[in-house]
């Protein structure tokens, strides 16, 4: 089973950082994980993103051209990639900053207010965290208990407050996902 | 083995090469291989080793040089035209019969081009690049765990010929963080024995002998007789290198096989999901990887091309170079076609696949 991933966001929402923990995780799990960012001059207000990509077999190519799931944290990331999810494919967008979302029936999409989530939790660091508790709570394509373990790793003694915050926010997504 | 760990490329071949034994390391930043610089500054001195930014990217590897000379690990790195200022120092080195590693982490050219990946500089690697009659042993990784693996290799085969090694990677490789397992650090007693295989040729404090400058490091030679001499000893050693150090991977392929594509690193990752999605098809279609991309595994394409191969296809993020020692190989019995993008722009499976099946 192969997963493909985008995550995409304006600088600073933690869109990559969705990537990397994602893909930790798939490791941590055994699995083939690898984490390809865009870099360079990203216009402002465009798009920082990366490709993820989770599989039980060697990954070939990193690049994700249709990626099965889409994490869209503002809008210009759905106008970028919405289109290239893959039929039957997930798109979970952050409804706080995504006013027009999708024109597709073809897709499954979790929408959520991320912003206004994380800001009730205490601290909009977190709202990547949020977009991860609804991946698993969605797919399950990585255990909740990996990511705490690989928080807790080098939160637990540095920031024991932001752990229990970003705990918080996958719990609430998880919880979204399942719905 | 050791744990693994989710890392950059740049990263990786950097912790690898510290691991291998290098301990002296000389560059100057460059987008896409800032973090193997960055990196390095950070590593270098918890291993009390050496870290300079230097002032430009020529002094950089004229450092590799004197550090060699002493017979020591040393590295370079920078990305492509950074590698067109140190082409003068390599060739310098091959000259002097000199080891050093150095990483290119290739982005689109000529001349400044833009900071994505591509494979622009092949000929510059594998063709000459600097002047006069040398070779670089060149190696092309394609996965993060190759790139960091390359690092030892790299360090081996420069110190077995005396010669300098290119680690051909691109911008994707650099940035894209995979899963890497680590040779474990080499004790006091290896790094020592390490520097004690060179004390033959390099310059060495050595108490037993007054002259201590016994040892010449030098790529100047004016008597053409002389030299000649010199040149001719070189192209045996390159001979030595093409027998044994060629290095690649076959990829599907089988009697079944009706094209072969020929690519290589980034490039080469890409064909591979081509063809997975052609095999569930059932169409067969082979891979030929050079891993070494000098010495080139120019039989290693000749030995695949059965009475059922059609075409070979070259997938290659450039306008069309390495395409040229493919052609060599295949000699003119079937036809040679060709897929190139440029710009720092990657091609797609599917755009692979359309090569493939003539859409």
């Amino acid at each position: 089973m192969k997963t493909e991933i985008i995550s995409s966001g304006f600088g600073g929402q933690g869109a990559l950082t969705i990537g990397k923990f994602l893909a930790k995780a798939g490791m941590g799990e055994g699995l083939n994980v690898s984490w390809l960012p865009s870099y360079g001059p990203e216009m402002r207000g465009g798009t920082a993103n990366v490709s993820a990509v989770i599989s039980d077999k060697p990954i070939a190519s990193p690049l994700v051209t249709y990626p099965d799931i889409l994490i869209a944290l503002n809008q210009p990331s759905i106008d970028k990639f919405g289109p290239d999810i893959k039929k039957n494919g997930l798109l979970i967008y952050n409804t706080d900053m995504c006013p027009h979302g999708i024109k597709r029936e073809d897709i499954t999409v979790i929408k959520a207010p991320m912003n206004q989530i994380a800001k009730e939790i205490g601290t909009m660091m977190v709202l990547n965290m949020v977009a991860i508790g609804i991946v698993i709570g969605k797919t399950g394509i990585v255990k909740y208990e990996t990511l705490e373990k690989d928080l807790s790793g080098f939160l637990k003694k540095k920031n024991p407050e932001l752990l229990e915050a970003n705990l918080k926010a996958i719990k609430k997504g998880i919880e979204i996902g399942k719905e | 083995m050791a744990e693994k760990v989710l890392m950059k490329g740049n990263e990786a071949v950097a912790e690898a090469a510290i691991r291998a034994g290098c301990r002296l390391y000389f560059a100057y930043p460059i987008t896409p291989q800032s973090e193997l610089i960055e990196y390095m500054s950070k590593m270098m001195p918890k291993v009390d080793g050496v870290f300079v930014q230097a002032e430009s990217e020529i002094a950089a590897i004229n450092m590799v040089y004197g550090a060699s000379g002493c017979g020591r690990r040393a590295m370079t790195s920078s990305s492509s035209p950074g590698i067109s200022l140190k082409m003068e120092g390599i060739s310098y080195l091959a000259g002097a019969n000199l080891p050093a590693v150095i990483v290119n982490v290739q982005r689109g050219g000529p001349g400044l081009g833009d900071i994505q990946p591509a494979q622009g500089d092949y000929f510059q690697a594998t063709k000459g690049g600097g002047h006069g009659d040398y070779r670089l042993i060149v190696l092309a990784p394609s996965t993060v765990q190759e790139f960091a693996d390359m690092a030892d290799l790299a360090f081996d085969l420069g110190d077995k010929y005396r010669n300098p090694v290119m680690i051909l990677s691109d911008g994707l490789l650099g940035q894209m963080m995979e899963p890497v397992e680590f040779k474990p650090y080499k004790t006091e007693e290896e790094l020592k024995q390490l520097d004690e295989q060179h004390f033959d040729w390099c310059m060495h404090s050595n108490e037993d002998e007054p002259n201590h400058h016994h040892h010449e490091i030098n790529s100047l030679e004016i008597d053409p007789l002389v030299l000649e001499q010199h040149v001719i000893k070189l192209g045996k050693k390159y001979d030595l290198i093409e027998k044994n150090e060629i290095k690649f991977e076959e990829y599907n392929i089988s009697d079944e096989n009706d094209v072969i594509v020929v690519a290589f690193g980034t490039a080469a990752r890409i064909a591979k999901s081509a063809i997975d999605e052609l095999q569930e098809v059932g169409k067969s279609v082979g891979m030929i990887r050079p891993i070494t991309v000098w010495p080139y595994p120019y039989e290693a394409i000749s030995n695949v091309l059965h009475y059922k191969v059609k075409k070979v296809v070259v997938c290659e993020l450039n306008l069309g170079q390495m395409v040229e020692d493919v052609r060599l190989a295949v000699n003119g019995k079937i036809p040679v076609e060709f897929l190139g993008k440029v710009g720092g722009i990657l091609f797609t499976p599917d755009e692979i696949k359309a090569k493939i099946l003539d859409k």
